[in-house]
């Protein structure tokens, strides 16, 4: 029987005679990480996506302390002081038409358009998540039934559903969050059932099922702890689909009304001024822009830091 | 086969029929009544008469048969606001859509099938690099504000482009018909472009790691042809979510019609859902949603027929 | 029959026929008869091997007795006491009493979880605190030959095959199971590697009188650790008996070829032609009274009209085949 607690290797040209040799080599020295620990090193030594996982931070913090910051009322109108370019004095990025701050706006903005696209998939997160793993765990008939609601509502295409659902709830925040949370449910159930039935199907969940554990207790320890991983870097593509959505809901007038800020309402009542102050309407969009991109690219840095296999 | 295709056929039935009924439920969800929305202020006589006129005095499962009976024979009723018949402006609407949605969607692919392939090739290289953030700057940006952009450089800035509307052009094969057309069509093709890029690349990297490469290669084939084998073999793919791009192409393209009063269905989907014109927002929305389920289903049967290594039980 | 140490395991008539759907539209619906009237018994502290091409039902087998999936038909008998019978054993106490271990080691872990914990999770779903669990998981390590320190916390990808076998091993042993069904557990293992872990498997037999139920397609293992043998063929049994029986005077046609294609230990030896020709027959429609006719040498007309009964033809050794059934109507069963 092989001696515990080595490993034999192979050396192409073995220290004595110069020919391929194996040797016994001890493997206990090796520092032991659980698998999350390992994620989480390979993500923080990622320079892209710790560098977009910083800019989300900053402009999350930002958006959650704007009160605080002495900027000036977003939604305070100054007539005498409309459209001023970026970089005047006391306004270093201009004002809107109405003569409102635009940093101010900008940061205050986040506020809604942060949580009007993570709110969303959080709770599309939490009904998706349950229904596709019951549906992949369960199977059968249980299966059928969420996945064939699930295939109807997967029909449309996603900024269709959502404006059709919030044009017929009529405008308002709340109602765009209900009809971007309807949206965001099927691909989330979809991917959810994919997954599990995946990893239900694996020699290990039946291993559970033989020593006679209850099905709650697979699941804790089996079933969540596989499928977690892919359904939370597909929850962070989401975010970025979600802010861009939910903010075109705010653009053509579904979302947040005037005078709040929020990014996509910004961009709305900016555009008839694209004549007199090109780069003040640009800038919600780009807030937009850079939002949706940082989620993007961490979502690519978790999958790859997760993909590889231990 | 031939079985699987028939079923993936009649599987649609039931999924367009799911469709419609959300549809009818979506406009329901709406509080009052469609009718009190668009009259305002009028006499009660007058709106129960109304009312019944329409329709809307009846159950609800009612009212959905006889919606459903009536769309299928292309009778989609009258706009509230206009009076037109809804299926006559629907099909006009649908028409200038799929104008700029299949331009968006030739231009996306080429471009995106072109430098997606060319990055996975070169895996590694400048080109790689480029390609590569440009697909994740292209499937984030919004394409709304994209439009903006657009329109800021070449109609305010440069004086180029219209910055709205289709024109007047008699023949849409005229440069005044075309020149308004081609900011729109950009701004829809961004996302489509990068996704197929993203895809073409994919794809490439993974077909050049299979041993048939290899072979290929040690054949003493030229890299040219080589490229040419890979590009027959990832082009399936490609081809199939391109199809799944231009589906959502069609649905998604009303932030962009918007923008540039473009007078397609997302256009006037807009109007109607602030006019409250519930004809013509069930219909635009029906007709967009079963658009959206048939080339799924084409780009589904496509698929299986170019690849027979899927098969479905 | 005071000598018959006493059945600890008795699976009388067990069955199961999958439904496969049609290649038509609304077209019949099929079954695979992956597994038709089984019976068979294993005396306690003995093992008995199943052997049998793939897809013979040898694993199905294991997957029912495991109740992994649903038995259309049939009782399984565990020292003494039915499974779901009054006062009778339920399926929780089955499945602490019976235990398995699977063919692919690494599908078998699961990934995110230490090899300790992989083990310690089977006691820990029976109500052991979890430190006692993990004590009990590091001796288990220990007694597959692990040492608890360097391998306690290593996740399956970071072990060999071999080592992760042992875990797997470990697992099935956590619960202190009577018996342990071995489903190809070491037919995926390099050839040296597979020998040490028979022999482990050999020795903790012996230390903790386990019984086993030894799956496998190699003839020459089932061989080295059996003390009875059922050959499967299509779902069926065709042939039970001592390892001595089976070996030496096989009596179904099935079996005898079956030995005879296996490479032959001395190289001067050559297979002149083997006699087992062809797949085996589709399962969905197999053939009508022996299954194994249409591959059979001394196949004849009585063969196809008629299914023959599994036939005890001497102590402890049974066949299903109508030569060595008396008056059967073949030429040979006279």
């Amino acid at each position: 029987m092989k001696p515990a607690g080595t490993d034999k290797i192979m050396l192409p040209f073995g220290a004595d005679s110069g020919r391929p040799t194996a040797v016994e080599v001890p493997v206990g020295s090796v520092v032991q990480r659980t698998y999350w620990e390992n994620v989480w090193r390979r993500v923080t030594r990622d320079p892209f996506t710790v560098a977009c996982a910083l800019v989300l931070m900053a402009i999350a913090a930002a958006a959650l302390l704007a009160p605080w910051l002495g900027l000036p009322e977003p939604t305070l109108t100054d007539s005498a002081r409309r459209l001023l370019p970026v970089g005047s004095p006391g306004h270093i990025l201009g004002t809107d038409e109405l003569g409102r701050d635009m940093l101010s706006r900008i940061i205050h903005g986040g506020r809604l358009s942060l949580m009007m696209g993570i709110v969303p998939v959080l709770i599309a997160l939490m009904i998706g998540g349950s229904a596709g793993l019951i549906a992949g765990f369960v199977g059968g008939r249980v299966n059928m039934l969420i996945m064939r609601v699930t295939d109807v509502f997967y029909a449309f295409p996603s900024i269709l559903l959502a404006v059709a659902i919030a044009g017929a709830l009529g405008a308002g925040i709340g109602n765009a969050l209900l009809a971007i949370t309807i949206v965001f449910i099927p691909p989330i159930t979809r991917v959810t059932e994919s997954v599990t039935t995946q990893v239900r199907s694996m020699d290990f969940v039946e291993a559970a099922r033989a020593s006679g554990a209850g099905t709650l207790a697979i699941i804790r320890t089996h079933v969540l702890g596989n499928v977690l991983g892919p359904i939370f870097v597909y929850a962070t593509v989401l975010i970025s689909v979600s802010i861009v959505i939910s903010a075109g809901l705010s653009f053509i007038g579904l979302g947040a009304s005037p005078p709040a800020a929020e990014w996509g309402l910004m961009l709305n009542t900016l555009r008839e001024s694209i004549f007199l102050a090109p780069l003040n309407a640009i800038l919600p969009g780009f807030m937009i822009f850079i939002t949706s991109m940082c989620f993007n690219l961490i979502s690519d840095g978790l999958r790859s830091a997760m993909d590889v296999r231990l | 086969m031939f079985y699987y295709i028939l079923r993936r056929v009649l599987y649609t039935i039931p999924i367009a029929i799911g469709v419609s009924l959300v549809v009818f439920a979506l406009v329901h969800l709406a509080p009052g009544d469609p009718l009190s929305a668009v009259m305002g202020e009028v006499d009660q006589k007058m709106l129960a008469e109304m009312r019944a006129s329409f329709g809307y005095d009846k159950p609800l499962p009612v009212q959905y048969i006889i919606w459903l009976g009536s769309a299928l024979t292309g009778d989609m009723g009258y706009s509230l606001r206009t009076g037109a018949p809804v299926f006559g402006t629907l099909i006009d609407a649908a028409a200038n859509t799929m104008i700029i949605g299949t331009a968006a969607a030739l231009l996306g692919f080429i471009i995106g099938a072109t430098f997606g392939m060319l990055a996975g090739y070169n895996h590694g290289a400048w080109l790689d690099k480029v390609v590569s953030s440009a697909t994740i700057a292209g499937v984030s940006v919004p394409h709304y504000w994209l439009a903006i952009l657009l329109v800021i450089v070449f109609s305010v800035q440069l004086g180029w482009m219209p910055a709205m509307g289709a024109g007047s052009a008699a023949s849409i094969l005229s440069w005044e018909a075309w020149k308004h057309m081609i900011l729109p069509v950009i701004a829809l093709a961004a996302i489509p472009c990068a996704i197929v890029a993203r895809t073409a690349r994919a794809c490439v990297m993974e077909i050049l790691s299979m041993e048939f490469v290899e072979a290929l290669r040690a054949r003493g084939l030229s890299e040219r042809r080589i490229l040419l084998h890979v590009a027959r073999n990832a082009l399936p793919t490609v081809l199939a979510v391109m199809g799944l791009q231009f589906a959502h192409l069609l649905g998604g393209s009303i932030l962009v019609e918007t923008v540039f009063t473009w007078p397609g269905t997302g256009y006037l989907l807009n109007l109607a859902i602030f006019d409250r014109d519930i004809p013509v927002l069930q219909g635009t929305i029906l007709l967009l949603a079963l658009f959206f389920v048939s080339i799924n289903l084409v780009v589904d049967i496509l698929q299986t027929w170019a690849d027979p290594r899927i098969s479905r039980g | 029959m005071n000598v018959e140490p006493r059945p600890l395991l008795n699976v009388r008539n067990l069955r199961k026929y999958f439904p496969v759907r049609s290649d038509r539209l609304m077209g019949p619906r099929l079954l695979v008869q992956a597994v038709d009237d089984v019976n068979f018994a294993i005396a306690e502290g003995e093992t008995l091997g199943i052997v049998g091409e793939s897809g013979c039902g040898k694993s199905t087998t294991a997957r029912l007795l495991m109740h992994l999936i649903a038995p259309d038909a049939g009782e399984v008998w565990l020292g003494g006491k039915r499974l779901g019978g009054p006062d009778g054993l339920t399926l929780r106490q089955l499945r602490r009493s019976m235990q398995m271990v699977f063919q692919d080691s690494y599908a078998s872990l699961n990934p995110r979880l230490s090899v300790q914990d992989s083990i310690a999770f089977s006691p820990r779903a029976h109500g052991v605190p979890a430190p006692q669990a993990i004590d009990k998981a590091r001796e288990l390590l220990a007694l597959v030959g692990l040492d608890p320190d360097q391998f306690g916390r290593r996740y399956p990808h970071e072990l060999s095959g071999g080592q992760r076998q042992r875990i797997n091993v470990a697992r099935a042993l956590a619960l202190e199971p009577k018996l342990v069904i071995l489903d190809e557990a070491v037919s995926a293992l390099d050839k040296s590697i597979e020998a040490q872990v028979l022999n482990l498997l050999m020795d903790l037999k012996r230390e903790l009188r386990l019984t086993y139920l030894f799956i496998s397609h190699d003839l020459n293992v089932v061989q080295y650790v059996s003390d009875h043998v059922l050959v499967m063929y299509l779902g069926k049994v065709v042939e039970l008996g001592t390892v001595d029986d089976i070996y030496h005077r096989p009596r179904h046609p099935y079996t005898q070829a079956l030995l005879a294609s296996r490479p032959s230990m001395d190289p001067d030896v050559k297979i002149e032609q083997s006699p087992l020709a062809g797949d085996p027959p589709n399962p969905i429609n197999p053939p009508s009274g022996c299954r194994f006719r249409t591959r059979c040498a001394f196949a004849e007309g009585v063969c196809e009209k008629v299914e023959p009964a599994l036939t005890g033809i001497g102590r402890g050794h049974a066949v299903a085949c109508h030569m060595r059934i008396p008056a059967s109507g073949h030429t040979a069963g006279r």
